[in-house]
């Protein structure tokens, strides 16, 4: 073995790769947004849809959630051009990833608009509550009680993720750490810094996470 | 030198003290009776016996040798004398109740297979489970589970037995059938420190009462004296609330 | 498009091309599976050694905590990619599979270390206890008590992970695996068309990923009735 370890030569690195962590966080957060949006309609379609809907929406999760999110991208970024819809790769993987998230999210939210009970709903009804007030004061609660852990540890796979964007010359944490390894050839340096970078941002992550569930959800989780 | 002996020990749960400063000697061939109010400390007491709980502070001396529950040699060699029925049964859910009660001496005591199997099947058909050898634990209701669990700790020939309200999830008639067993085995001079609310039973079989409140023994005596006439107000309370029943 | 993937069929569904999908879906499949097994493996491992209590075992105990934490929060590709050039520099001889099998096995033990501990705690304290004052060592309250309750538990997420982890493989195409991604990059390469080539390729993981997702709750349905 004749490859000896410096790490001199990397960490004038360090703030060039922190700027690409603070991109993978923007793309995952991206992603995250538009997918709990698509979820969301996702979800009301499969619990209050007709046949037709339900089945396209089935359709839409199980394609999803069956086949590799790289494969998706790699369909929207290099077969959608030949019908004529041309995007870069930024679109691409964005686009991509949101749809990916949207199939992982129809599933939760659905499993949250059946855990809320009937006895809640009419206990609302008794207190008079009309739809606004019963949406914002027993269901949104309820539902963010019951989905938050999930929400967040998909949260953090997505960002994970993210490291699937350097494939297409993003230039995000992974991407950037690719770009570093090119010029300095200080892979093992390059990469375990990036690793760690990884658990930094998504322990922060975690602990952010968990603190907004806890005041706002009164959810009790645990960071490990 | 006393048989078994308690000395002054504390245990905690958290930061909750469970025990404190509890002392209490025990001959060869006592039965020893630990009576008091609910969550008192009485099947803590046992679990720190056989070292579910340590005791933070104090000694517990088997023969003079205290134990060490630090050690896993000395722990070993204390649970080899020591078989614990528990308040919620604990039998093995994988297990059928054969093998519940034979697991323990053919795999960790080593001893043949055949013999144990045929001393088991004697001690469950004693308290009549003779039919129900090849069911499992949840096939079982709360008083099959409970005698079960009694064969189990027999089969051990442990020479003190810890029992801990072994009578309360059995019907009437069942209660009989158990006391008596518990009975016999006074009569062959186990040694046993029981948990029980069963004051006439109590009374009968006990050659010692403790009394137990908020992590203390409050008194300690002769049955008769501990149940009738109690010296601290605390105990008088308790008994005649129990009496009323 | 469709005309042109109509005239490209007879040539895309060649037998060698035919033979070159199956070897790579055997691939993408073998990587998952022989992962997650060694994975399974040392999970277990880690997993014990997180729920020991001994003071001697404490730095064992940290460095499992350790490995479970960072593991499961570093992402695969980087996990390849770190591992590749790592066999490099060791001067190790080896084919990019057994680099991508390594670096699933790596965090596959992470993540099937978590799922082993839940299960060993979902079965109750006290069948811990029972078997502790019967004198049961570690290993024989494991064997004879604990696994034979809490494999119910841990099979089922175990195996979608596995299922889950057959998706994350795609990764392996970029460190030249010939598995299913990398083969619809070659045949694109080749000049097919890209809807047809990524297509077909999707379709193929949806032949593996669905039934085996199907069979996994059929399996947790199973167990749970049991
Ligand atoms: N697993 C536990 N965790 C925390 N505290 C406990 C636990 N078990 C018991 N305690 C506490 O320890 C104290 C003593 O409990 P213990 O079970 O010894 O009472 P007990 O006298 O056996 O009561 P009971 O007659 O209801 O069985 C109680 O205050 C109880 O709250
Ligand atoms: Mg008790």
């Amino acid at each position: 073995m004749n490859y000896t370890i410096h790490f001199s030569q990397v960490v004038e690195y360090i703030p060039y790769l922190i700027g690409g962590a603070w991109i993978s966080l923007q793309v995952a957060f991206l992603a995250f947004c538009g997918g709990m949006v698509i979820g969301l309609f996702g979800a009301m379609a499969k619990t209050f849809g007709g046949r037709m809907t339900r089945m396209v929406v089935d359709a839409y999760v199980s394609f999803i959630t069956n086949t590799p999110q790289l494969v998706q991208i790699y369909f929207l970024y290099f077969a959608l051009p030949e019908v004529g819809i041309l995007m870069n790769s930024y679109q691409a993987v964005l686009l991509g990833m949101t749809l990916n998230a949207g199939g992982y999210l129809t599933e939760i939210q659905r499993a949250g608009f059946l855990s809320v009970r009937q006895s809640e709903l009419e206990a609302a009804e008794t207190l008079g509550m009309n739809l606004m007030q019963k949406v914002r004061y027993v269901i949104l609660p309820h539902i963010m009680k019951v989905l938050f852990p999930s929400l967040s540890n998909l949260y953090i796979l997505m960002t994970l993720g993210t490291s699937m964007a350097a494939i297409f010359g993003l230039e995000e944490l992974t991407g950037r750490a690719l770009n570093i390894n090119a010029e300095t050839f200080r892979s093992i340096e390059v990469f375990s810094l990036t690793a760690l970078l990884y658990i930094v941002v998504t322990v922060v992550a975690s602990l952010l996470l968990l603190a907004v569930g806890r005041v706002f959800f009164r959810v009790k989780g645990k960071v490990f | 030198m006393k048989y078994l002996s308690i000395d002054q020990c504390d245990a905690f749960y958290g930061d909750q003290k469970v025990l404190e400063c509890v002392s209490l000697d025990v001959d060869k061939g006592d039965v020893v009776s630990l009576i008091g109010p609910s969550g008192s400390g009485k099947s803590t007491l046992l679990r720190v016996l056989v070292g579910l709980n340590q005791p933070t502070s104090g000694r517990i001396l088997l023969e003079g040798e205290a134990i060490d529950y630090k050690n896993r040699r000395s722990l070993k060699k204390a649970r080899e004398r020591f078989a614990i029925v528990f308040q919620q049964y604990n039998l093995f859910q994988n297990m059928t109740v054969l093998k519940n009660v034979t697991v323990a001496p053919v795999k960790i005591q080593g001893r043949p297979k055949k013999e144990v199997e045929a001393e088991a099947v004697l001690l469950l058909e004693k308290v009549g489970l003779g039919e129900k050898l090849k069911s499992y634990p949840d096939e079982l209701s709360g008083g099959q589970q409970q005698r079960v669990a009694i064969a189990r700790s027999l089969a051990l020939k442990p020479e003190i037995l810890l029992l801990d309200e072994v009578t309360s999830a059995l019907d009437p008639e069942l209660v009989t059938e158990v006391l008596d067993t518990i009975r016999l085995l006074a009569k062959e001079g186990r040694t046993m420190i029981i948990v029980s609310h069963e004051m006439g039973f109590v009374l009968e079989v006990s050659s010692k009462i403790a009394f137990m409140d908020a992590g203390r023994i409050i008194e300690v005596g002769e049955p008769r004296k501990i149940l009738e006439q109690p010296d601290t107000d605390r105990a008088r309370e308790f008994m005649g609330k129990i009496l009323r029943h | 498009m469709w005309e042109r993937i109509a005239e490209e069929l007879p040539r895309f569904f060649t037998y060698y091309n035919v033979i070159f999908f199956l070897k790579a879906m055997f691939t993408t499949f073998l990587l998952s599976l022989v992962g997650c097994l060694l994975g399974s493996v040392m999970g277990g491992v880690l997993a014990v050694i997180k729920i020991t209590k001994s003071n001697l075992l404490r730095p064992l105990r940290i460095a499992a905590v350790v490995y479970v934490e960072f593991f499961r929060r570093i992402p695969f590709l980087v996990t390849l990619l770190l591992i590749f050039f790592v066999f490099q520099a060791l001067g190790l001889e080896v084919s990019v599979f057994t680099v991508a099998v390594v670096s699933v096995w790596i965090i596959a033990t992470a993540f099937i270390a978590e799922i082993v501990r839940s299960g060993l705690e979902a079965v109750p304290k006290t069948q811990w206890e029972a078997a502790e004052v019967l004198n049961f060592n570690l290993r024989q309250t494991l064997k004879m008590v604990i696994l034979p309750q809490a494999w119910k538990v841990i099979l089922p997420p175990a195996f979608s992970f596995f299922v889950l982890f057959i998706k994350d493989t795609a990764l392996a195409s970029q460190i030249g695996v010939v598995e299913l991604t990398y083969s619809a990059k070659v045949l694109n390469n080749k000049g097919f068309s890209a809807a047809l080539a990524f297509g077909f390729v999707l379709l193929l993981y949806y032949t593996i990923s669905y039934p085996l997702t199907k069979f996994g709750t059929w399996m947790e349905k199973k167990i749970e009735i049991s």
